[in-house]
């Protein structure tokens, strides 16, 4: 991965971060029951800072995207609490059409199945060019012009012939950058990129990210890196949330957590990943299972597998708190898991 | 991971195998167009209680492989032997005792299993298909055994697969393939589908069973860092062919086939501190399609050192000067600086 | 990563050896936790049914038009063959609850004992649809290569006759004499229904079995060493039949409906038989002057066709498996 310093927020009086999540919650209302999905999430990113929010399946990260971003499926899901500022701006609060502004212009987002978030009866060229007629009203040619230069910026080869294609014509990679390219048309503040290489080969997922590496750099973006890929988030993210089940369990600068992880989750993920340039460990398993979200553990969430769980973590909920500078956790024991006393 | 006595008793041995699929064209009377050629000459052994290793991006034929070992498919050309016997011909009872000996976990733990069956019928099916392996009064037990060997509970012997989740179904499709106790396990992607913190679980089982059991593993997989921790050699595949095979040492810390030092220099290290410690090698562009492969070596449009030569004379897969495992290229060298030392 | 949340609990060993603790939930719904009775597919599909009130008030109907075809006497005490000439064409009266036809038979009675014919005609045209459409299909679909070339093609030939025409085309070129007795002219419209009418049931399952026979468990079963028959049997018709069930139940009103209108036109089933068609057939010419007599079983006809779409409809749903 490229490197490149990452600039230092301005931690002035009346610095507002670029894009800020507080207390976000979100519900899925099902004849079932009520699952809470996203429970209580908070995290900022600021230009040119990648933000990695790392989960398994089920851990709530795709859900807090969707509702960033306000194209959560409702019904079933709901934004239960909790507030989206964008340069301070609170974008939940605001009605459809002024928030539709936002989309696209200040953030943006990509998906992980390229495929199917392309429509595959239109031509390429043809899509990215809507986001330049339909956001900024521009002829059709010179729209045209643009796409194709967006083409070539995405390093599609023969950007110019390949605009007429449609997408089932392209490679899983090929259509990723498309899809990059629609994303980044209108010049978006933050970029969310929600599992963007999961499904793409390991060589495709260099090339990919290091595009968005450039991107992200050549425009001061903010990005936010979705994922469940220790590794792509050791390449490139500047900080890292660790999601369970719906709420945050850490939060760190990336250059702390792996050496020195706070909280038994992020250290049980740690030790069950095989390396690529370590043979032979044993890899210690995390027990058991996520929990159904319909039925959340009382206590701490993460309790029945934990290995170091108490009575206390089956009662009370462990808050979100700092446990060293710049580090949070939501566990008990936080200190003793960051020390290597447990 | 095999026992520290070096395996010497070839179980496995694949000889040229070949398989191209004709494309063809025309409704009523199809006319033949030409060939994927999926898998084009593939040579290996396995070795009693190894696992090999079998690495590869998407279109590399390793799938296709799999079936072929699997006489799921069979070849256009190229033998495999086992105990003595081409396996593409035998047939009546030779062929019943070669299933019994050759299984295969496959990748999808929502398909590799029938929805309409219970867990019990499905592992059980093994003994209906082969009466002698266990008399019927005994087949419960067998079963009820199985399940408590890959560590679920006996009790579950009824329920159907969509009442468990991923990583218990693909431990069911294990206990399968385990019932018939045979020799020869062929894993196609077994925890790529999984949760990564389920994956390790599923890989320690897997592990377990091989020490037990005494089984040889084929395990093909995309994802290098997984075929790293399991396998005692491992083989690189590139458009139909192998382009490096050696133990995982060799492999991993001494590559010197270009694909193999790309693939390796792509692989992200869950390890910030790494960062700048590796060259970056990105490919350019898309793997050529299999149906019409490049000339001579099948990686020279994409390879830094190609020459005239590479168009020209396909590189066989022999151990080159300068280096100490088999690599199919004309200029294969050692280069280190791809992947990272500790 | 194709595992999507997963919503259930349990406890898995981390060490080996160790089993599981607790018994997963068992998915959607897991608020019913019936100890060790195995929740298949089939028992949720049926518990969805039992909920949704279309499948109830579908089912019902159904089963009342059945009991009907079956013992006609419960629901009256009339014959359907005594006709009086005097009561030609009289209105619904506190005697007869629908009134008299042209011939002075009682319409109720005639509508009742009706029944049986319609039913029986779209119960057994729409088995033999499914016997031999689904047999054609799934061979076709299991096998591939030239036995799927050429029992496709067979298919879209019979596909090409439009099912009412060919059914006039037949019936009429073999006319039932006048002492032929009811089944068998139900026999002979049964037969060209079916003969006519199994290549939609066959393409359906010819998908299906395609679908089906590609996925990994029919992988593993071969690899098992299984034979082309017990893969069949146990893993690809299992999987391939819930559309078919889902057509046939649609399907049955359908062939109700043609039979109806063949009897209409005079070359189904004719009198003495009694069905609805029948009945249809012969109010028509005075439908503007004794509106009743067209009336009745009219509306007989199209609540049970009515009824057999919506059970097809909600069975469809519950044996969707994307919809759960």
């Amino acid at each position: 991965m490229t490197l490149y310093p990452t600039p230092m927020p301005a931690q002035a009086v009346g610095y507002v971060p670029l894009l800020e999540v507080d207390n976000l919650q979100v519900e899925f209302r099902t004849r079932d029951g009520v699952a809470k999905a996203v429970n209580g999430v908070s995290f900022s990113v600021d230009e040119g800072e990648t933000l990695a929010v790392l989960g398994e399946s089920g851990s709530g990260k795709s859900v807090t995207a969707l509702a960033i971003m306000g194209i959560l499926d409702s019904p079933p899901g709901f934004v239960a609490g909790g507030v989206v500022r964008f340069r301070g701006e609170d974008l939940l609060a605001l009605p459809e059409e002024e928030r539709r502004a936002y989309r696209g212009r200040s953030i943006s987002m990509i998906f992980q199945d390229a495929l199917s978030a392309l429509n595959p009866v239109f031509p390429v060229g043809w899509q990215i060019a809507e986001m330049f007629r339909v956001h900024e009203g521009m002829p059709k040619s010179e729209a045209r012009k643009r796409a194709v230069e967006l083409m070539e910026r995405v390093r599609i080869p023969a950007a110019r012939e390949r605009a007429g294609d449609y997408p089932h014509q392209f490679s899983g990679g090929m259509r990723q950058r498309i899809m990059i390219a629609m994303a980044i048309a209108l010049d978006p503040d933050v970029l969310i990129a929600d599992e963007p290489t999961t499904a793409l080969d390991v060589t495709v997922q260099a090339q990919i990210m290091n595009l968005l590496g450039d991107l992200q750099h050549e425009r001061k973006m903010g990005l936010i890196l979705i994922t469940h890929d220790l590794g792509v988030v050791a390449d490139v993210a500047d900080k890292i949330s660790v999601m369970y089940a719906g709420r945050i369990m850490e939060q760190a600068p990336v250059s702390d957590i792996y050496a020195r992880p706070a909280h038994p989750y992020t250290k049980g993920l740690l030790e069950s990943i095989p390396r690529v340039d370590l043979k032979g460990r044993d890899l210690s398993a995390i027990k058991g299972l996520p929990p159904n979200l319909m039925r959340i553990p009382a206590g701490c969430e993460f309790n029945p597998r934990c290995p170091y769980a108490q009575a206390v973590c089956l009662d009370q909920r462990p808050p979100l708190l700092e446990v060293v500078s710049g580090r949070s956790s939501a566990c008990h024991f936080a200190r003793e898991v960051l020390d290597g006393s447990v | 991971m095999a026992a520290s006595s070096p395996p010497d008793e070839v179980v496995l041995d694949v000889q040229d195998l070949v398989k191209h699929f004709p494309l063809t064209s025309g409704v009523v009377f199809k006319r033949h167009v030409g060939e994927v050629q999926a898998v084009d000459g593939v040579s290996f052994q396995l070795h009693r209680g190894e696992t090999l290793g079998i690495v590869g991006e998407s279109g590399c034929g390793k799938s296709t492989l799999a079936k072929l070992l699997m006489r799921l498919e069979t070849p256009t050309s190229g033998k495999t032997i086992f105990k003595g016997q081409d396996i593409y011909t035998v047939s009546g009872r030779a062929l019943r005792a070669m299933r019994r000996n050759i299984q295969i976990v496959f990748q999808d733990p929502y398909s590799s299993l029938n929805p309409r069956m219970t867990v019990g019928d499905i592992i059980g099916e093994p003994f209906d298909i082969h009466p002698d392996v266990a008399p019927r009064g005994d087949r419960r037990r067998r079963v009820q055994e199985l399940l408590d060997v890959v560590g679920l509970n006996p009790e579950h012997i009824n329920r159907y697969p969509h009442q468990f989740s991923g990583g218990q179904r693909q431990r069911i499709g294990i206990a399968r393939g385990l019932a018939l106790r045979p020799e020869i396990i062929i894993c196609d992607e077994p925890v790529s589908a999984l949760d990564v913190s389920v994956q390790a679980q599923v890989m320690n089982l897997l592990e377990k069973l091989q020490n037990e059991y005494g089984l040889s593993y084929i395990f093909i997989a995309h994802d290098l860092s997984v075929v790293r921790h399991i396998s005692d050699r491992v083989a690189v595949m590139y458009l139909g062919k192998i382009v490096e095979v050696g133990s995982d040492v060799q492999i991993y810390e001494r590559p010197t086939h270009p694909y193999t030092q790309a693939l390796l220099s792509a692989v992200p290290v869950p390890d910030p501190s790494v960062r700048g410690r590796r060259q970056q090698i990105i490919l350019a562009g898309d793997p050529p399609s299999p149906a019409n492969p490049p000339s001579g070596c099948r990686f020279r449009t994409r390879c830094w050192k190609a020459t005239e030569l590479c168009a020209r004379e396909v590189p066989a897969l022999v151990v080159r000067p300068g280096t100490d495992h088999e690599s199919a290229c004309h200029y294969a060298a050692i280069r280190e600086d791809v992947v990272v030392h500790h | 990563m194709t595992d999507v949340g997963y919503l259930g609990a349990a406890a898995e060993p981390a060490p080996p050896g160790r089993r599981e603790d607790e018994p997963p939930s068992a998915g959607p719904g897991g608020a019913h936790r019936r100890r060790g009775k195995p929740r298949s597919l089939s028992r949720d599909a049926w518990r969805d049914l039992r909920g949704n009130p279309i499948f109830v008030v579908s089912a019902m109907v159904i089963f009342i038009l059945v009991l009907m075809a079956a013992f006609p006497g419960w629901f009256t005490a009339k014959s359907p063959t005594f006709c009086d000439l005097n009561l030609s064409r009289g209105g619904p009266s506190s005697e007869a609850w629908f009134g008299y036809d042209v011939q002075g038979c009682d319409v109720y009675a005639r509508t009742i004992y009706g029944a049986r014919a319609s039913i029986l005609v779209g119960v057994f045209t729409t088995l033999s649809v499914v016997l031999i459409g689904g047999l054609v299909g799934m061979i076709a679909g299991f096998y591939g290569g030239w036995v799927d070339s050429t029992l496709s093609r067979i298919t879209e030939i019979f596909f090409g006759i439009p099912l009412l025409l060919g059914g006039i085309v037949v019936l009429l070129s073999f006319p039932s004499g006048a002492d032929a007795s009811e089944w068998q002219t139900i026999g002979k419209v049964v037969l060209t229904l079916g003969v006519l009418g199994w290549t939609s049931l066959a393409r359906i399952m010819r998908s299906t079995v395609i679908q089906v026979k590609h996925a990994d468990y029919v992988m593993a079963a071969r690899g098992l060493g299984g034979s082309a028959i017990r893969i069949l049997r146990q893993h690809v018709l299992p999987n391939a039949v819930a559309p078919v069930i889902v057509y046939a139940t649609i399907v049955l009103g359908v062939f109700i409906v043609i039979e109806a209108t063949l009897s209409y036109l005079g070359i189904g089933l004719q009198p003495p038989v009694i069905s609805w068609g029948v009945a249809i057939n012969q109010a028509t010419e005075f439908a503007r002057q004794s509106p009743h007599m067209l009336l009745f079983p009219g509306i007989f006809l199209s609540v049970t066709v009515l009824a057999f779409i919506m059970l097809g409809d909600a069975v469809r749903d519950a044996l969707d498996p994307k919809l759960r």
